[in-house]
């Protein structure tokens, strides 16, 4: 099993941005208003900000915001900086790795290690633990973790699994070496590849390489069609896949960790949809006023949810006080993750918007 | 729990379907609410009930109401 203990990191800060476009999923137009408030009870989902996908908004573009922001609010300075791990599933280009797109444009030094790393829903978590351990031995000093997804792109309209759910953002959270105000990270993993058919893009990457066949609109069932240059999302057996798997790592967690339930402030489950996320919040056994959820205005924003909610619900708590808290995430892969974190009075812009 | 005890946690499943459509032999998934979120529920409530996690491709390997009972006692 997948178990780190980060030492040494601090958390500093953190930032969302999310695009200004809204999408309402009651005047979804395929369906009769009843049948659309089945899926918005379902999902939790009322509406989501989604990018137009025409090029203008890419999520690297919702990170840069999002990261300028923090850095004048931290008052870092770009030359300090000398780690951008970018984790997402929808990067600007196949290839170069986004992270040095964001370097140039953003004008971060040239010293800077800047890469990818491709997940989607358990991007945050696994993301503190890929910087947090490349800090903690103290050769990286300051680094932004900006996980982001404009996957509402991969959502066909007529694809009703897809288009109520998806919504696009993109954060970032400020790590820095700091053994004298150490917070605590401590993190389990799981990775399931069995479940890759379950959810997938199937088209466009080296194993199935674009062709005209990538654009036919396929039949898929239960009136949805979708192209193979789409999302597939087979919500049972996610659904499935993560009512075992996440308890089990969570108690994975507590076992190891010593962790009380009691004694953390909130628990931060993945905003994947409402009959998920409920049915999580009563496994792991946490009552409601500890779990925020914010799936209702956002949707599912990915590798996004755990930090764009600290933002939107926790700021002022994050800013005012210690907290304590633990998350747990299940996402494409299937890669699941969770965690424990404390933060200490920590830096947060508000929402921004792009 | 009892079959019959288990068609009626089925049935509570359901809005728009009679309780009095659920039996034994009710080939569920051709049933006009059935549907991939009916299938999260099912899956929800026999979590819940029995503590057994059953998988869509579980659902899709039975017919009836009982074929499902059966699938879940045999795990």
């Amino acid at each position: 099993m997948a178990i780190a203990s980060i030492k040494n990191v601090k958390i500093a800060g953190m930032a969302a941005c999310v695009p200004e476009r809204v999408e309402e999923n009651r005047d979804y137009t395929l369906l009769p208003p009843e049948e659309i408030e089945k899926y918005i009870e379902t999902t939790g989902v009322e509406r989501k900000h989604c990018a137009l996908h025409d090029g203008s908004i890419c999520t690297s573009d919702l990170c840069q915001k999002a990261t300028e922001g923090l850095l004048e609010k931290l008052g870092w300075q770009k030359e300090d900086v000398d780690l951008i791990v970018f984790v997402s599933q929808t990067c600007d280009y196949r290839l170069p790795a986004t992270g040095i797109v964001l370097q140039d444009k953003m004008g971060f030094p040239k010293s800077t290690l800047a890469f990818d790393v491709t997940l989607g829903c358990s991007g945050f978590v696994v993301g503190l633990g890929i910087a947090g351990n490349m800090i903690s031995t103290g050769n990286f000093k300051k680094c932004l973790l900006m996980v982001g997804n404009t996957q509402s792109e991969y959502a066909n309209y007529k694809d009703k699994s897809m288009w109520f759910l998806l919504g696009d953002a993109g954060t970032v959270t400020a790590l820095e070496y700091n053994p004298e105000e150490a917070d605590k990270i401590d993190l389990c993993y799981m990775s399931d590849g069995s479940g890759r058919k379950h959810v997938i893009v199937p088209d466009g990457g080296s194993r199935n390489r674009f062709s005209e066949k990538s654009l036919e609109l396929e039949d898929v069932g239960e009136g949805n069609f979708r192209t193979r240059l789409d999302e597939k999302m087979d919500g049972v057996e996610v659904f499935a896949s993560a009512i075992t798997g996440i308890p089990k790592l969570y108690k994975q967690l507590q076992e190891h960790f010593q962790i009380d339930n009691e004694k953390m402030d909130y628990c931060l489950i993945h905003q994947a949809s409402k009959v998920l996320f409920e049915k999580l919040r009563k496994k792991m056994k946490f009552p409601e006023e500890k779990t925020p959820m914010n799936l209702r205005d956002f949707g599912n924003t990915s590798g996004s949810t755990i930090p764009l909610m600290m933002v939107c619900k926790l700021k002022e708590e994050l800013e005012s006080r210690p907290l304590e808290m633990v998350m747990a995430a299940v996402g494409v892969g299937f890669s699941l993750g969770t965690g424990r974190i404390t933060t200490n009075k920590i830096k947060v812009c508000d929402l921004m918007y792009l | 729990m009892t079959l019959d005890e288990f068609i009626e946690a089925f049935a509570e499943e359901f809005d728009d379907t009679p309780v009095e459509t659920f039996k034994a032999d009710t080939k569920y998934r051709q049933l006009d609410e059935w549907s991939s979120l009916t299938a999260l529920s099912i899956i929800s409530m026999v979590d819940d009930q029995f503590d057994k996690t059953i998988t869509g491709a579980d659902i899709r390997s039975t017919e009836t109401i009982e074929d499902l009972f059966n699938l879940i006692q045999a795990k």
